[in-house]
């Protein structure tokens, strides 16, 4: 069957004076319809351009330097800015981390939200403001009659990013991405808001892309989980295979050092940070923090291998274990 | 176990009216003065024990950072005492308040806006030591500088390193190190790991209990994530809009909520591997601080909800568990 999204061996640079850096390397990943996938890594590890690489949103000095995208079918990397103004917003949707920093102050909801249906569409006011208060009362906003003509400083953040949440669902699109969708917001609205996701795209079965730092909110939302780090994809598999049974050593420190699996004890650290972009080891990006390291990963990149599991893992200690 | 702490019946509120003419409002043809006040804290009770962690959670704008800063000083309660080691220390001001000071720290949240841009690691972790003890020389000082550096994991060698030359992690070991450089008591951390990563916030929690069990620390520790306050915290108390609900052992809390709020806030935890969908969901949002509601401030909220908890605001009740609890409900045992 064909995939709704397939990303082929994608790469992002960025251009700058003292040379190229590459945020995103040679990234491939698959989404069905109806779908959830979780990109999850540390600030920096480029969830965030791959998410905006997607939908052609990586603005200069950044470009895309290889690899495809395709969107049902088409190479939608390579559309033009007019043709990919038709993708975006209307068959991809995109929400953001910040509410407040989404909407615009000075236009109502309902302006802000009838402008997104007129930009796709050839259509009434009188049947976009229909659309705009169906697509508001799917969201949970009461009395969606009376709140388009109200401004978005008179909502609360978690109403505000159900807003958001309701302009992206306006045209019916095939995918959405959300970028730290709730990571402005507190834990009671992140809540309501994952609840609110999980329910839409189950009924409305549509593809999610969640992109976020949280694994705890990634395993309750999401079927499928990609785990990145310092541009590539190290570890990717079903949800509950990769919570339960992680096989990259950098998931696995990940997951150990979330406080809940080991109350009362010293958490379990990764040692190190992140490698800057300007100076990546040769080999595995890991491998200056990795406890297992051999000769192999300080002078090769490991490739994505299929574990039994039925994920896929960039380590070559798995693979030697494995054989 | 003694109270190190005790923080009696305090009110803190911000007068936000600006200026006269701001204040001035046409009401019913006559001209009134109105002012406008922001009631952060409200009748908060509570006591910290000699060597705990107690954690003070809730939802941005419950009034959990302020009470941290009326606590250590920074704010001056508008009523209530506030008592460390049996003295009442919030009258105390200015000279006579120096020997509170050293025994009182504070680490921030924000690792970037908390240290001096402008002053080499050396001078930041300096001028607190050398203000406190003008007697040490030098050498004295370099060499504590040094041991608390060292006990905190930053390298020695990055002494005449400026805060940008750092990541966020080791500038949360910065003001981490400028807190202990002291050899304080109590700690008061204001969501010291907020602005770090899964892997770093870990490395700083540890650090803080290795500096808890070694000097034998007290801890306020003020977050929002509730899954790092479990793991960090001997007792956990519940902030809702200024007011206390729930004060109680922090594992006792977790497996046990009292407090309506509480266990909307607890079932909101994501779980890994956890199912999403199990949320309580509170109906309406958290009112303004500016006009509380009458009665229980959760009362808009609260699906147990009557006419006395719209009328009469509850006092405290003490459980057999020996958990804290604020509300009509559970003191009726209707709940």
């Amino acid at each position: 069957m064909e995939h709704l999204l397939d990303i082929k061996n994608l790469s992002v640079e960025f251009a700058l004076r003292t040379g190229n850096l590459c945020a995103v390397r040679d990234v491939s990943l698959s989404l069905d319809s109806g779908e959830r996938l979780g990109l999850v890594g540390e600030s920096g590890a480029g969830k965030s351009v791959l998410g905006f690489s997607i939908i052609n949103l990586i603005s200069k000095p950044g470009f895309i330097s290889g690899g495809e995208v395709i969107f049902k079918g088409d190479d939608i990397s390579k559309y033009s800015y007019e043709k990919m103004r038709r993708i975006r917003g209307n068959r991809i949707s995109m929400i953001f981390q910040d509410p407040m920093m989404t909407l615009n102050p000075v236009l109502t909801v309902g302006t802000q939200m009838k402008e997104t249906l007129k930009a796709h569409m050839k259509i009434s006011d009188k049947e976009a403001t229909e659309i705009c208060i169906d697509k508001l009362k799917k969201v949970y906003i009461p009395s969606p009659e009376k709140r388009l003509e109200q401004y978005p400083h008179e909502f609360s953040g978690g109403m505000r990013q159900r807003i958001v949440v309701a302009i992206s669902l306006l045209t019916n699109p095939n995918l959405i991405i959300a970028d730290e969708p709730t990571t402005a917001l507190d834990v009671t609205i992140q809540a309501e808001i994952m609840d609110l996701l999980l329910e839409l795209c189950e009924t409305e079965n549509m593809g999610l892309i969640l992109i976020t730092h949280d694994l705890a909110v990634v395993s309750e939302v999401t079927q499928r989980i990609a785990v990145l780090y310092a541009g590539r994809v190290v570890e990717i598999g079903p949800t509950e295979t990769i919570i339960a049974n992680p096989q990259h050593p950098y998931t696995q420190g990940l997951i150990k050092a979330l406080p809940e699996c080991a109350p009362g004890t010293r958490l379990n650290q990764i040692p190190g940070m992140m490698p800057s972009l300007k100076d990546m080891p040769d080999g595995c990006p890991f491998s200056p923090r990795c406890e297992f390291k051999s000769p192999r990963c300080e002078s090769e990149i490991p490739p994505l291998r299929e574990t039994i599991s039925g994920g896929f893992v960039a380590c070559f200690e798995r693979e030697v274990k494995r054989g | 176990m003694a109270n190190l702490l005790e923080v009696k019946n305090v009110d803190k509120h911000f007068d936000i009216s600006g200026s006269l003419v701001d204040q001035l409002k046409l009401e019913g043809g006559k001209i009134r003065r109105k002012r406008t006040v922001v009631k952060a804290v409200n009748n908060v009770t509570l006591n910290i024990r000699q060597g705990e962690t107690l954690s003070v959670v809730g939802e941005s704008g419950c009034g959990k950072s302020t009470l941290a800063r009326t606590v250590i000083g920074l704010y001056q309660p508008n009523k209530g005492e506030i008592y460390y080691g049996g003295d009442r220390i919030d009258t105390v001001t200015g000279t006579a308040r120096r020997p509170y000071r050293t025994r009182m720290q504070m680490v921030f949240q924000d690792p970037y806006a908390s240290l001096n841009p402008r002053m080499t690691v050396k001078q930041i972790l300096e001028e607190p030591v050398r203000f406190h003890n003008p007697a040490l020389d030098r050498r004295e000082v370099r060499d504590i500088i040094l041991t608390t550096m060292d006990q905190v994991g930053v390298n020695t060698d990055w002494i005449d390193r400026f805060p940008h030359e750092f990541s966020g992690g080791q500038r949360q070991r910065i003001s981490l190190a400028r807190a202990l450089v002291l050899d304080p008591e109590f700690v008061v951390a204001d969501e010291p790991i907020a602005a770090l990563d899964v892997s770093i916030q870990a490395q700083i929690l540890n650090l803080m209990m290795d500096a808890q069990e070694q000097r034998g620390l007290t801890y306020l520790f003020i977050s929002h994530d509730l899954s790092v306050v479990e793991h960090i915290s001997t007792r956990v108390a519940v902030m809702y809009l200024g007011c206390l609900c729930e004060v109680a052992d922090a594992k006792e809390l977790f497996c046990n909520p009292q407090h309506p709020y509480t266990r909307a806030l607890l079932s909101a935890i994501p779980r890994l591997g956890g199912k999403a969908g199990g949320h309580i969901r509170l109906s309406g949002d958290v009112p303004t601080p500016i006009n509380l509601p009458s009665g229980c401030v959760f009362h808009g909220r609260c699906p147990h909800a009557d006419d006395r908890c719209r009328r009469e605001i509850p006092e405290d009740v003490t459980l057999e568990s020996g958990t804290r609890v604020a509300c009509h409900g559970i003191e009726e045992g209707r709940i």
